[in-house]
């Protein structure tokens, strides 16, 4: 008994020490509702165009999307463009041709380019490449729940910035209370009102942050409404099947089992 | 077949005949369908089925695979996004195979450890066991060889880390890990050479898994009992055993079915669930992730291999005895391999005379903490190396080897089992029948 006792007790401790150490290394993650979470999710297409509009005004700047091809803008799973305003965006950028040696304004089948100008990563991934949630105790099991927290921790780390400077080895650090370590190379990026929309719709930090990070979401994942679609035939599918074999199963073992046939 | 004795195929037409007479085809796939299976087979016993599944998907999307991915250092990364965007249906295709070797380790852990709880290793099943886990062995190979494909940061440092397990041999371990990585670090030597092997191995993993199958048709199945069909007249045997078909063709085809709509929720719902973020991080050798983790089914053993740090007494020992020769990365890497090994090592570990888990009072509550025992060491092997973690690690990689190197040998010794029925028909009639069933186990059915 003083066994179990001592054990439960060093369990909850070491436990409880988890929790401390990854609210120290990890930054805070806002978990926002996104259109786009849940089985039944969709992307929203109107946010998604806000959002190209703001990485294409203020991210891309740095960033680059090197891995997403300019046709799929035009995607109805994704930002729905007509054929004509995506082939005219794509035109807005200059493409490097090996063929003819030189740069020339890029075409649907081009990719975004990429920007490794400042040394700033690529963002076609960057919403499945980090994890907004890791708990209870790291077994990342709340994610069943929250989703993995890509674009909710993006959306953290714009809103994050406390306005504190430092400057380390030359290099100017900004304090973000989403990144891991708290110190941020990146200045803020985004401060309200940056991206001025047709609609007029709001264009506050808060609504930027979320647009921004909706987009990346489609970026790195364009198929996602495909897949859901895929996931769910197939579950309705196997759930049929699996009714039909339990029957079948249940009939053939019923006389074995001394039951009358159904 | 050799063993229980059972109608045989008999070819009729003279097509048939003629066949037969030059190649028993049919008859080889007609006496294994209809091979005799113990008619008290519980759930557990599935997931051979939902393994021969995994097997197939993950050869069938496998292929599809390559025919769009390129093995090369400074396009992988590309191809599988080019995979994920512009290949028709490809990132379902991506996903499937991706969480199929989830699937596929799911339903193996779940596999052994039915074997280990029924005594499925016992005599006269001991070959089946090794073939089982040269089988399992070779899927960790596999597994480990088709993540580094992708070749993001975990791919990359994956690699890195685990090759250099082999590094830390005494005196042959450098050359080995060099031969392993085609050179002096992971690179695209290494990348070509695990794609090639990540193509080979399901094949040799197929081939494997014929004769599992054939060692266990030769031996008939375990069953829940632990108790052997009675084998001395075809009559007799008929009251303990139904044929494979339709019997359990129909309920395994019911559970893969269910387990599949589970599997597909996830593919569909959450296909990253159970990666790792930093693999869609393109490989990056000159920047190294804070945490490198391996895929969540080598964790129980990777909290082993980093359970055996300089500051273990054992470890001390063992590096004062030889000299210096196993320091405590050699240590650990034996204890890694050494944990399969006494697994392995389970049909000569366990002296009960007793087969199943059932009728074995205090093996139960052994047993029941090794299964917690092994979600511990899953759970520490994501943690960083530091405490208590790294204590925690020592206690539940102890409690593994005291469980088959220790605590096996000494139950069949001192536990006083309990009555087991005398036969498969009885326990069947007494747990799954309505009529003529009874609760007492002993019962003889006649």
């Amino acid at each position: 008994m003083f066994k179990q006792l001592a054990i439960a007790a060093a369990t909850s401790l070491a436990l409880s020490g988890g929790a401390v150490l990854a609210a120290g290394g990890e930054g805070h993650i806002e978990d926002f509702d996104f259109s786009f979470e849940g089985p039944f999710g969709t992307y929203d297409q109107n946010q998604l165009q806000r959002g190209l509009k703001i990485y294409t005004e203020v991210c891309a700047g740095c960033h680059g999307l090197k891995q997403v091809p300019l046709r799929t803008l035009s995607s109805e799973d994704g930002l729905g463009l007509p054929e004509d305003q995506m082939r005219a965006y794509a035109e807005t950028y200059e493409v490097f041709d090996a063929e003819l040696d030189d740069y020339r304004p890029a075409r649907p089948t081009d990719h975004f380019p990429a920007n490794t100008g400042v040394g700033a990563p690529d963002l076609s991934l960057m919403a499945k490449a980090r994890a907004g949630f890791h708990g209870p105790y790291g077994t990342g099991i709340n994610q069943f729940l929250k989703g993995i927290g890509g674009p909710e921790y993006i959306a953290s780390l714009l809103l994050g910035y406390t306005g504190e400077e430092k400057t380390e080895a030359g290099v100017t650090l900004y304090e973000n209370t989403a990144f891991p370590g708290g110190w941020i190379s990146m200045a803020p990026p985004l401060y309200g009102e940056d991206v001025d929309f047709d609609d007029g719709h709001d264009n506050d930090l808060h609504h930027e942050a979320m647009d921004v990070a909706a987009f990346l979401m489609w970026a790195a994942e364009p198929k996602m409404m495909a897949r859901k679609e895929a996931g769910f035939t197939a579950v309705l599918f196997l759930t049929v099947l699996s009714v039909l074999l339990y029957v079948t199963n249940k009939r053939i073992w019923a006389p074995l089992k001394g039951k009358k046939t159904p | 077949m050799a063993g229980i004795p059972h109608d045989h195929y008999e070819p009729k037409t003279s097509g048939e005949k003629w066949l037969h007479r030059r190649l028993p085809i049919v008859g080889i796939l007609y006496d294994t369908i209809m091979i005799p299976t113990p008619k008290n087979l519980n759930w557990m016993w599935i997931w051979g089925i939902v393994l021969t599944f995994c097997l197939a998907l993950q050869i069938v999307t496998g292929i599809v695979l390559v025919m769009h991915y390129t093995p090369d250092t400074n396009l992988a990364f590309a191809s599988v996004e080019h995979i994920m965007r512009n290949v028709n249906g490809g990132f379902m295709i991506r996903y499937l195979h991706a969480n199929g070797a989830s699937l596929f380790f799911v339903a193996v852990y779940l596999h052994i450890f039915r074997g280990l709880y029924y005594g499925s290793y016992k005599e006269p099943r001991e070959v089946t066991w090794i073939i089982g886990i040269l089988i399992y062995l070779l899927m960790m190979g596999t597994a480990f060889m088709g993540y580094v494909l992708p070749w993001g940061q975990m791919s990359f440092w994956g690699a890195t880390v685990i090759t250099g397990l082999f590094g830390a041999i005494p005196l042959i371990g450098e050359p080995i890990q060099t031969w392993l990585l085609g050179g002096p670090a992971v690179d695209n030597y290494t990348l070509t050479r695990f794609f090639s092997l990540h193509y080979l191995m399901p094949f040799i993993i197929a081939a494997l898994v014929v004769v599992h199958i054939w060692a266990f048709h030769t031996t008939g199945n375990n069953n829940p009992t632990g108790v052997e069909v009675r084998r001395g007249s075809k009559a007799e045997a008929q009251k303990d055993t139904v044929p494979f078909w339709p019997y359990y063709v129909i309920k395994d085809l019911f559970a893969l079915a269910v387990i599949l709509a589970v599997f597909f929720a996830i593919v569909g719902f959450m296909p990253n669930y159970l990666g790792h973020p930093d693999n869609y991080i393109e490989a990056n050798p000159l920047v190294t992730p804070t945490h490198i983790v391996p895929e969540w089914y080598f964790l129980p053993f990777y909290a082993i291999l980093r359970a055996f740090t300089s500051e273990v007494w054992v470890v001390q020992i063992a590096s004062f005895i030889t000299g210096g020769i196993i320091d405590a990365k050699f240590f650990g890497v034996l204890a890694m391999f050494g944990a399969i090994a006494v697994m392995a090592l389970a049909p000569w570990l366990d002296t009960s005379a007793v087969r199943s888990g059932r009728y074995r009072p205090m093996f139960k509550a052994w047993f029941a903490l090794l299964c917690v025992d092994f979600m511990v060491l899953m759970w520490l092997g994501a943690m960083p190396a530091e405490e208590p973690y790294a204590s925690f690690s020592l206690i539940a990689s102890a409690y593994w080897f005291g469980y088959f190197l220790v605590i096996l040998p000494l139950l069949g010794v001192i536990e006083k089992p309990l009555p087991q029925p005398e036969t498969i028909e009885a326990d069947f009639a007494a747990h799954k029948a309505k009529t003529g069933g009874s609760k007492t186990l002993v019962e003889p059915a006649e």
